[in-house]
């Protein structure tokens, strides 16, 4: 049977974060056009990556020694969710502070965890992940990119793609496989981090449909790594990945990325709403409210240590249909013209209207998360 | 307490809510063996105060009752008693043994201290000892005896749970107390929003469990059909709107162990409807026709939950409601609310709820 997830107030030393970080952002962003706060996590700013990281905003959860201030996943989650409501550019550091920081200081050395782990909390390291490959997208255990033996510690070869930030990134967490394809599905894959700098690796950006470079082609030719860039255990990639995802896929980023829109259709519609209007806002509103509060409850099973892969999956898939109907709500209520030389509401609608369907594919297809789902209830 | 709590009422439903007891009780009985064994364990006194001869339980605890009792489609005012006892405390009474439930759609008039009224759809009207009402101007609760109506004309809701009309002419009250004056009409309303939502939660659970075990068990095409892909994505959904509504719920109950938290409330009533017609659509398409049949016990949960996500306000009613406080308060006020950093503007009632 699926676990249980219960009802979690956030503590109040986290909750005391929360007017810091507002009067920060409302300050920081004064000048940030609404169509750039649409963006969301993927916004790219570094100089307002590297004043967060001044501030003690990145690798919250971290222990000090290596730059975090131990805060709980509580706070981390305080500070990221104002970030995301109030579409502040976090892209360069997000996926460091996220996922990379956690799995290196859970599956790393000591020696990783230093040299990697301070850059990141000062806003300034940035990683992408190297998962998905050309003929690897959901089925991500059939990757080919191949790591083997070689003089000086491996050799990598092979071809990342979709990779979100590789063209900004100085680092990459990459899957590949350190065994021919094995009877065991899920075995004979590692982790390791590559420094996008080495001979060998050509980062190729591929424009996306709204007309953004986001993600990107990563080509690996004979590019030589340590015996130290490999990340935990050799042939234990598969387990390291699926740990990691549950950090992916249960946090504010899935229920708000489309803030931006709720923020100008509400400017749009005014104090006097009709009734469909009223129906629906109040629809997307109740959705907002509990879907966080499930956020929430799986933030109190992370910071319990529990492992919240199922219920990480329940949040991002019904998130992600919230916020790919918010646009289409828009739609539906109103007749602004979604167009890129209109008002603010009409350049966000037109921005996330276009960008709405790659929520439903990053970090995992809903067909992903609900095999995932369906695994636990024993149907699989 | 709340582990107690889950292991007496489960342990509880699951001996005394049996089929036969739903034929005893569609033929017009009352489960008196059910009703006197929740009495004996104190739980319908849950949420009382110790002061009053309650278990002092807060809200918060006491969710898992009446998710209980969702859960097991209790063929009683069981969650609607716990939730008038506990008003009937506030009003500073002591509940009465015997079941009891709240008149959230009517209001009543005050003639020098005597009150009138037709309070419709009433859960189990005929069985109540007491009904805790409202009265207007002040906002005051009314505590009145069924004993003292001068009708009780018999309804059902579409679920055939009792939802009677009692009408009282110049009743004199068991007691009297005052409301904060904006609450009249919401407070009832709100109070049996947060009760429906935990019932339909647990029924949520309950129709999952159901169809989970279904598909494990009916093969077709020489295979369980769970095994099907497409049924399991669908199930994978249903458990999604499970967990998400349980949290709702639960929330709601949680927020409102000071006083009554109406957005909490109103969420938990919206979501958990939504998932209502989404759960109760995929157990059906899952069950087949042996599902749809009177004699199969999924439709004691599904007629329940379309019967609840539309009593003591719709989807379409709170999502008024609340889209025009948000509207009201403008976009600004947005995430603060939603944070619970600040209140949103009340909006009086949209319009009464049609009957």
């Amino acid at each position: 049977m699926m676990p249980l997830l219960h009802y979690s107030r956030i503590p109040p030393e986290a909750e005391d974060l929360r007017q810091e970080i507002r009067a920060f952002l409302s300050d920081a962003l004064i000048d940030l056009p609404a169509v750039r706060r649409a963006d969301s996590w993927m916004g790219f700013d570094a100089e307002f990556s590297r004043r967060l990281g001044e501030r003690g905003w990145i690798g919250m959860t971290l222990p000090k020694r290596y730059g975090g201030r131990e805060a709980s996943a509580f706070a981390r989650y305080v500070v990221s969710e104002e970030l995301l409501a109030a579409g502040a550019p976090v892209s360069a550091h997000w996926i460091a502070d996220r996922q990379s920081a956690p799995m290196l200081l859970r599956y790393g050395t000591e020696a990783q965890r230093q040299h990697f782990l301070p850059g990141i909390c000062r806003g300034e390291s940035y990683f992408c992940i190297g998962m998905s490959e050309p003929g690897s997208g959901s089925d991500l255990a059939s990757i080919s990119t191949r790591a083997r033996r070689g003089p000086n510690g491996w050799v990598l070869n092979g071809r990342k793609v979709w990779t979100t930030n590789a063209h900004r990134s100085h680092f990459m967490i990459t899957l590949a496989r350190t065994q021919d394809k094995t009877t065991e599905r899920h075995g004979g894959m590692s982790q390791f981090i590559v420094d996008l700098k080495r001979p060998g690796i050509s980062v190729r950006p591929i424009r996306d449909l709204t007309g953004d470079e986001h993600f990107n082609e990563v080509l690996f030719e004979n590019v030589e790594l340590a015996e130290e860039d490999l990340v935990g255990a050799e042939g234990e990639g598969w387990s390291q990945v699926t740990a990691e995802l549950a950090y992916e896929r249960s946090g504010p980023e899935r229920i708000l990325s489309c803030m931006a829109l709720v923020n100008t259709l509400l400017e749009r519609v005014g104090k006097s709403p009709d009734a469909l209007q009223a129906c629906e806002l109040g629809r997307v509103t109740a959705r907002l409210f509990a879907l966080r509060n499930m956020s929430i409850a799986v933030t109190a099973q992370l910071q319990a240590g529990e492992n919240p892969a199922v219920a990480a999956a329940c949040v991002k898939d019904l998130g992600v249909t919230l916020e790919q109907e918010i646009p289409e709500i828009a739609q539906a209520i109103d007749a602004t013209e979604p167009s890129s030389g209109g008002s603010d509401h009409a350049k966000v609608l037109a921005h996330l209207t276009q960008l709405s369907p790659s929520f439903s594919l990053r970090g995992g297809t809903r067909e992903i998360l609900r095999g995932i789902i369906a695994r636990s209830l024993e149907l699989r | 307490m709340r582990e107690i709590f889950e292991t007496t009422i489960e342990r509880i439903l699951v001996d005394h809510v049996t089929p036969a007891l739903f034929r005893e009780c569609a033929a017009g009985a009352w489960p008196d063996a059910l009703w006197t064994t929740l009495e004996d364990a104190e739980v319908t006194c849950a949420a009382v105060p110790e002061l009053f001869g309650g278990s002092g339980a807060s809200w918060e605890d006491t969710f898992t009752l009446i998710r209980a009792a969702g859960a097991h489609a209790v063929p009683a005012p069981f969650a609607d008693t716990l939730l008038a006892n506990w008003l009937m405390a506030r009003a500073g009474v002591a509940p009465a043994k015997r079941p009891a439930a709240i008149a959230a759609l009517s209001q009543l008039t005050d003639s020098n201290g005597q009150y009138s009224g037709r309070l419709e759809k009433i859960p189990w009207g005929r069985d109540l000892k007491r009904i805790v009402a409202v009265a207007a101007e002040p906002a005051r609760l009314v505590v009145l005896d069924t004993a003292s109506a001068v009708s009780i004309e018999r309804g059902c809701n579409l679920a055939g749970e009792p939802r009677d009309t009692v009408t009282f002419d110049r009743a004199r009250p068991v007691a009297v107390a005052p409301l904060p004056d904006d609450a009249t009409h919401a407070f009832l309303l709100l109070c049996g929003a947060m009760i429906r939502s935990a019932q339909m939660a647990g029924a949520l659970q309950s129709i999952l469990q159901m169809t989970t075990a279904y598909a494990t068990e009916r093969v077709q095409f020489g295979k369980p059909i769970g095994h099907f892909q497409v049924i399991q994505q669908q199930i994978a959904v249903l458990a999604e709107h499970t967990a998400c509504s349980l949290i709702a719920a639960e929330a709601a109950f949680a927020e409102s162990t000071a006083d009554i938290a109406a957005l909490p409330i109103m969420a938990a009533k919206i979501c958990v409807g939504e998932a209502a017609s989404i759960g109760a659509s995929t157990a059906h398409a899952v069950h087949g026709a042996i599902g749809f049949t009177d004699e199969h016990t999924l439709h004691l949960k599904t007629r329940r939950l379309w019967a609840w996500r539309a009593e003591y306000g719709s989807q379409a009613y709170w999502s008024q409601r609340l889209g025009r406080a948000v509207c009201e308060s403008g976009a600004r006020a947005l995430w603060p609310t939603l944070t619970q950093t600040a209140t949103l503007i009340p909006i009086p009632a949209a319009r009464e709820i049609h009957t």
